[in-house]
């Protein structure tokens, strides 16, 4: 106790020393290697070697200034600083990269897809009879979306209990039976997307003859979020402190009640994560859809019959048309898609945010 | 003294469960078998769905490299070498990427700054491959297809590198947007690449955060440098990070379908010029050929769905024992 107060004024008294991990020395040799390899590029590049193109530029640029770089700490630093700062300039190039790429990504979707959304009709209308290459004053992705959203809803409300209640299952009751649940579930989170279509493929349509229809591309997603989601929840509800499990076993609880009073509530925000995240899957899930909902023109609300579109399906057969104006309808519900995914992963941080505080 | 021990034995316990503890347990284990048997039918007939097929076609089923349904002359070797070329080449890429931008965000990224980050790469797991598919094919393509170009030139003299094209042509002699260049494994492995990044980056990061504080501060007090540090302590504590997080992504990358089959110009031959337009895998070829397919070639197509689970369970299986060996979560005691 009194330690800590003596330190406390003994800080209050003595300043403390910034030990500043750069001198004036490394932020000019930064600049000097940044500046020079700038000048270096542009100098072999423009006047001594017949190359060309944006890529080739950055690439050499970047080249000469690891070289530079070390080269000045070298005149005045031993190998390990040399060393460190080569690996320095590489770490922070490479997530650069990646989320120059990111944005890039998002934002060229954005802008191919900004003619086609400041229509409103792109929200009010479907496609039914228009031409690919139509004014954006005519036409919509209304159907899509209403498909996107029906399919999901029903794969959810299939998947999410059902995967919840085995998560359950196999962190909570256990048993040899419930290790050799964990050991298929976990074995199928490997199959692929488009397997699970192509086996509900295989079984609905062509052996029962169910037609191409909203329930059987719900249905895929059923099948292939159900191994994601149960597993995403196993490993959330297997993080539970098992103290608070015995705590309340220990005050008399039954397993009910210490599952719906104690381990649901305490892995809740992770739970909530763990299923947004495992839903925002499957909204932009194409593959398993385009064997089985079948592609309409039209608004159809109706998931058992005739054939229904949803935005993936939508951005894939306007992307492949050929047509620059349809493509550009792609691109307008790409950025709708993509909106989607984060309002639902906005809404994940927020789950996490509202429910952590006491 | 050991008579009355003898007769201390502890008294046995029975604990009832009550009605409603029977009646959860039940329903829930019900539950987890109707799972049970749901997720092992999957399994199970994709299994059955290939005898058929590998009875009637035997080892050539995966020798062929042709796909002509209609002169009964069908075999994977093509597809099963495009799936894992563009794999490979988006392990290739990514790889780096994903090691160099983990210990960015576990090591050199300033505190502050370490949970946008984090978000920011959960956001990027999210994005639907499709709309990174859409970005490779209008955005990076006209680069990539500049750069497979003047690799090829220069490099052409090894295989993998060797484009069937004449590569001296003088530059604004190429067609437009060089058509031989276009749509290859490289450039659809770019946007697998794209998918494969944030899922091996979050489980490398996630090791490497859990690397031994006292052992950073150890080798920074003996006057390591941040790489010394990073070289000598949290590397090889996050070996089984790198190489689990890494296969992980790679059972991903196997079965990615819509973001290749937007890429690719569709091609059943055995290539290896990664360079080279035209290649296929096993997602795409299923995705386009399902439709005209009649039973016995939808069979096929089964076997080959098959295959691929195959491959995605076995490197699933590694990456999750690799990645177990190293931590141990599921034990989180209070």
């Amino acid at each position: 106790m009194t330690a800590t107060v003596l330190e406390r004024t003994e800080q209050k008294t003595e300043t403390v020393r910034r030990t500043a991990p750069r001198t004036r020395e490394d932020v000019l040799t930064l600049v000097g290697a940044g500046v020079g390899s700038l000048a270096t590029t542009w100098l072999v590049y423009t006047k001594l070697l017949p190359l060309h193109g944006t890529i080739g530029f950055v690439v050499l640029g970047c080249a000469v200034f690891v070289a530079y770089y070390a080269g000045m700490t070298a005149l005045t630093r031993p190998w390990p600083v040399v060393a460190d700062r080569i690996v320095t300039a590489l770490v922070v190039a490479a997530p650069t990269l990646v989320g120059l790429a990111l944005a890039s990504t998002i934002i060229s979707t954005a802008i191919k897809g900004a003619p086609a959304l400041f229509h409103g009709n792109f929200f009010t209308d479907d496609m039914a009879g228009v031409r690919p290459g139509d004014e954006f004053s005519m036409g919509g992705a209304l159907h899509a979306m209403a498909g996107t959203l029906i399919e999901v809803a029903i794969a959810v409300s299939i998947a999410m209990p059902l995967g919840v209640i085995t998560a359950i299952y196999m962190s909570e009751v256990g048993g040899r039976l419930a290790r050799l649940v964990r050991v298929v579930i976990e074995a199928m989170t490997a199959l692929p997307s488009i397997v699970a279509g192509l086996f509900i493929y295989a079984v609905l349509i062509v052996n029962l003859h169910f037609p191409s229809s909203g329930f059987a591309a719900a249905l895929a997603l059923a099948v292939m979020g159900l191994p994601i989601m149960a597993r995403a929840s196993d490993v959330v509800l297997r993080v539970v402190p098992g103290g608070l499990r015995e705590a309340s076993y220990a005050l008399g609880a039954g397993k009910l009640q210490t599952v719906w009073h104690v381990v649901l509530p305490t892995a809740r925000p992770g739970l909530a994560t763990a299923l947004i995240l495992g839903i925002a899957r499957m909204v932009g899930e194409t593959s398993p859809l385009i064997l089985t909902s079948g592609a309409s023109t039209f608004m159809n609300a109706d998931p058992f019959h005739n054939p229904m579109n949803s935005l993936p399906l939508f951005i894939y057969s306007a992307v492949g048309s050929g047509d620059p104006r349809f493509a550009q309808r792609g691109f307008a519900a790409a950025t709708v898609l993509l909106t989607l995914v984060l309002a639902l992963f906005l809404l994940a941080r927020l789950v996490v945010r509202t429910k952590k505080a006491p | 003294m050991t008579a009355v021990l003898d007769d201390d034995l502890p008294r046995r316990l029975t604990a009832r469960e009550s009605l409603q503890d029977r009646l959860f347990v039940h329903g829930v284990r019900g539950v987890g078998l109707l799972v049970l048997v749901i997720v092992s039918a999957i399994g199970l007939f994709l299994g059955l769905q290939s005898r058929p097929t590998l009875q009637h076609y035997g080892l050539s089923f995966f020798t062929e490299y042709r796909w002509l349904p209609s002169q009964d002359i069908v075999g994977i070797a093509a597809v099963l070498l495009g799936t894992v070329e563009v794999a490979l080449v988006a392990l290739l890429i990514s790889f780096p990427l994903s090691v160099l931008s983990a210990l960015f965000i576990s090591d050199w990224a300033p505190p502050r700054l370490r949970p946008l980050l984090i978000r920011i790469l959960d956001l990027m797991a999210a994005v639907p491959a499709i709309v990174f598919g859409l970005w490779v094919l209008v955005v990076v393509q006209p680069h990539a297809t500049e750069v497979a170009h003047w690799v090829s030139k220069y490099f052409g003299w090894i295989p993998i590198f060797k484009v069937h094209t004449d590569v001296d042509y003088p530059i604004w002699n190429q067609a437009p947007g060089y058509p031989a260049y276009q749509g290859s494994a490289f450039i659809a492995a770019i946007a697998v690449a794209m998918m494969m990044f944030p899922m091996a980056t979050s489980v490398m990061r996630e090791v490497f955060s859990s690397a031994p504080a006292g052992e950073k501060e150890a080798a920074l007090a003996l006057g390591a440098t941040r790489w010394a540090m990073v070289r000598t302590v949290v590397l090889p504590f996050g070996r089984s990070g790198i190489i689990g997080g890494t296969m992980l992504a790679l059972g991903r990358a196997l079965g990615e379908t819509i973001s290749v089959l937007l890429i690719i110009s569709q091609a059943f031959k055995i290539k290896v010029n990664i360079l080279e337009s035209g290649t296929s895998t096993i997602s795409a070829m299923i995705a386009t050929g399902y439709r005209e397919a009649t039973p016995a070639q939808l069979s096929a197509l089964l076997t080959a769905g098959f295959v691929l689970f195959l491959m995605t369970l076995a490197v699933n299986t590694v990456a999750a024992i690799i990645v177990a060996r190293g931590r141990s979560g599921a034990e989180t005691e209070l």
